[in-house]
């Protein structure tokens, strides 16, 4: 013992006489090492606080010509300039949160069976790959995959009901937006459902519950909040994505009327008109488009954490 | 630790041996319009074997090569739209408009048996207008006697990206419809009154094919790579006309102003095809910017004069319209006409 803590003071004596004599070498103080973690910490607010400020400066002229109807207006007429942006404030919300709907059917499900039923084994390692490749598909993919497997489906069924046989449209970026943030909220959830104390468990167990029982009043509510943030992440994802949806919503620029109408979200329409976007009130709208994307998604997460924090068990 | 500083210091050796070396080299850069970009590569890679002069050109979309060009990050633009005004006015210098290659734009459409359709100027509109509803309309029917088509409802399909391609398009429309241009207009975006937005050519194609019953305006190029089919149109003169590269270059046979900043659609031409446009490279007339030198006006000149003559004979075994003879005097004046420091650099 005595002996261990000998070799090391060695060192960091020798490390300290290094530092007087000046001598060229990679010794990192304790301060200096605190210094760059602080930094790096900093750096992430500065960036996001950058962000927020270049948006803003750059939508200062589309704010300034057509202030609050950018919000209200429903026509986006680029040739005209009246930039309205509320077909795609709706587009967004009504994809976003019906894709969490379907996604929650799928991913709570999976992240009981990796987490509590099916915790180890070939099995369980398998589907937790699976679920992990799923997470790395580029969404490029998922959008072809939509076009030619979801699209023919649809348009059966709309074709069966009568309404015009679109296949693209709100549906379709719903469906696949649930196929492609299952991967964040399962894995996050299988995490803190794993969390769950044994003893807790083997507590509720022992006074004769059944495992439906245990998920039902131990799991679920102690895992609530950590569930929750993974679908909040996942919510984030399904805001901002972009490149699956602009091929399957169908890129219509007018309110929606039923999940079966084309529409068109802040991402897809940022992604789609920005090359080509000439005049200065034309490229600020889409600029302040990126900045009310930006806004949006903040208040739903600060929303969230408030949700998460009352939920909690402590 | 030692080796790694030697590693280290062979490695900068290294880097900036590569960098004087690629710096002999003449580079010119230029940015722009997706439109011709297969044949601006083509031309490109054969003109850097021949001259050692290499062209980086980046398919940003025209709008985008526009700004860079107002910015001046770059030597030269490309475009299938005329510049406007406003940006005319925000270069603070004469801009010339050189014509490369002409292209047209087709309507596609999904018809089950593939039939070949008629349309009029007129009807055209009226479709893309959401007024004709059905294929069945007797408006389409009259110029169509002797083929079958359905009663099916038309599913409008059009770009969701700004594109030259809908500039063409809806310039066309506005000609030939006062209702378009008074509720739709002319852009690289429009506020559509009707229909599905795809993203880039193969995203139109990629809804026309899978939608029965649709209709919407693709590139000639795409089409003909694609064996998509087309419709005839008629033209001003009243002919009715195939889209091809032969129409398409018979467009431009009309009485072209000098600076060439000129729509070819709805073209008085008897045989001329009548969704066409030139596509064109900017520079500016004085070539005596910041910091440019004479000699990289002079290579950013000699390239434009090889691709509106020697390159032009790559552009019809890539499905491009090339430069009609009127055209190509034009353009040939207006290259003449590029200064450095006020002197004339071509004679």
């Amino acid at each position: 013992m005595l002996e261990s803590a000998g070799q090391m003071i060695e060192p960091l004596e020798r490390a300290q006489a290094e530092s007087v004599h000046h001598r060229p070498g990679f010794t990192l103080s304790e301060g200096a090492f605190r210094k760059i973690l602080y930094l790096a910490g900093i750096s992430v607010l500065v960036l996001l606080i950058a962000i927020f400020f270049s948006l803003l400066l750059a939508s200062m002229p589309s704010m300034k010509a057509l202030g609050i109807r950018f919000l209200t207006g429903r026509t986006w007429d680029p040739v005209t300039s009246h930039f309205g942006a509320l077909p795609f404030l709706v587009g967004t919300l009504v994809t976003s949160f019906l894709a969490l709907c379907i996604s929650i059917l799928f991913s709570l499900p999976i992240s009981i069976f990796l987490g509590y039923y099916h915790r180890e084994g070939k099995a369980s390692s398998f589907v937790k790959t699976v679920i992990e490749l799923l997470a790395g598909v580029p969404s490029v993919i998922y959008g072809f995959w939509g076009l030619f497997f979801f699209i023919p489906i649809i348009r059966f069924v709309e074709t069966e009901l009568g309404v015009a046989p679109y296949g693209v449209g709100i549906l379709a970026s719903s469906l696949i937006l649930a196929v492609m943030i299952i991967p964040y909220s399962a894995s996050l959830g299988r995490e803190v459902i794993n969390l769950v104390p044994n003893d807790l468990k083997e507590a509720a167990l022992s006074l004769g519950a059944t495992r439906f029982e245990v998920i039902r009043k131990v799991i679920l509510p102690y895992a609530r909040s950590g569930i929750f943030a993974g679908i909040l992440l996942s919510l984030g994802r399904a805001l901002g994505e972009t490149m699956a949806v602009t091929m399957l919503i169908g890129n219509s620029n007018f309110l929606p009327t039923s999940i079966f109408s084309p529409a068109n979200t802040m991402a897809s329409v940022i992604a789609n008109e920005f090359t080509e976007a000439t005049g200065a009130i034309y490229l600020s709208s889409l600029i302040q488009l990126a900045l009310l994307l930006f806004v949006v998604t903040t208040v739903i997460n600060i929303i969230g954490k408030i949700i998460i924090s009352r939920t909690s068990v402590t | 630790m030692k080796r790694s500083i030697v590693c280290l210091a062979v490695g900068v050796l290294l880097l900036s041996a590569v960098g004087t070396g690629m710096a002999k080299e003449q580079e010119l850069i230029g940015a722009g319009a997706t439109f011709p970009y297969p044949l601006y590569s083509k031309m490109f890679d054969v003109y850097s074997k021949e001259y050692g002069v290499k062209v980086n050109y980046q398919a940003i979309g025209s709008g985008g090569g526009i700004r860079q060009l107002i910015n001046k990050t770059v030597d030269f633009g490309g475009s299938d739209a005329v510049m406007s005004d406003e940006d005319l006015k925000a270069a603070q210098a004469p801009v010339l408009h050189i014509p490369t290659v002409a292209g047209a734009v087709v309507v596609t459409y999904n018809l089950s048996g593939g039939p070949e359709i008629k349309l009029t100027p007129d009807v055209i509109a009226d479709i893309f207008l959401g007024k004709i509803k059905k294929w069945s309309d007797p408006r389409i029917l009259s110029t169509n006697t002797g083929t079958k088509l359905p009663d099916m409802a038309i599913t409008v399909v059009h770009r969701s990206d700004g594109s030259g391609t809908t500039n063409i398009f809806a310039d066309y429309l506005s000609k030939v419809s006062a209702e378009w241009k008074e509720k739709v207009g002319t852009g690289t975006s429009l506020n559509w009154p009707t229909g599905l937005g795809g993203k880039g050519n193969p995203g139109v194609a990629g809804l026309v094919q899978q939608t029965p019953g649709s209709v919407g305006y693709v590139e000639l190029i795409y089409a003909l790579q694609n064996k998509m089919p087309y419709a005839d149109l008629k033209n001003k003169k009243g002919n009715w006309i195939k889209p091809s590269i032969t129409s398409t270059s018979k467009a431009a046979n009309i009485a072209l102003p000098d600076n060439m900043m000129v729509s070819l659609t709805d073209s008085e031409a008897a045989d001329g095809y009548p969704i066409a446009g030139f596509t064109w490279i900017l520079l500016y007339k004085e070539q005596k910017y910041g910091d440019r030198t004479e000699d990289k006006a002079n290579e950013v000149v000699k390239l434009v004069w090889w691709m509106t003559h020697q390159g032009q004979k790559y552009a019809e075994p890539m499905e491009y319209a090339p430069l009609s003879k009127a055209a190509m005097e034009k353009a040939e004046k207006l290259i003449k006409s590029v200064t450095y420091g006020g002197k004339p650099m071509m004679k």
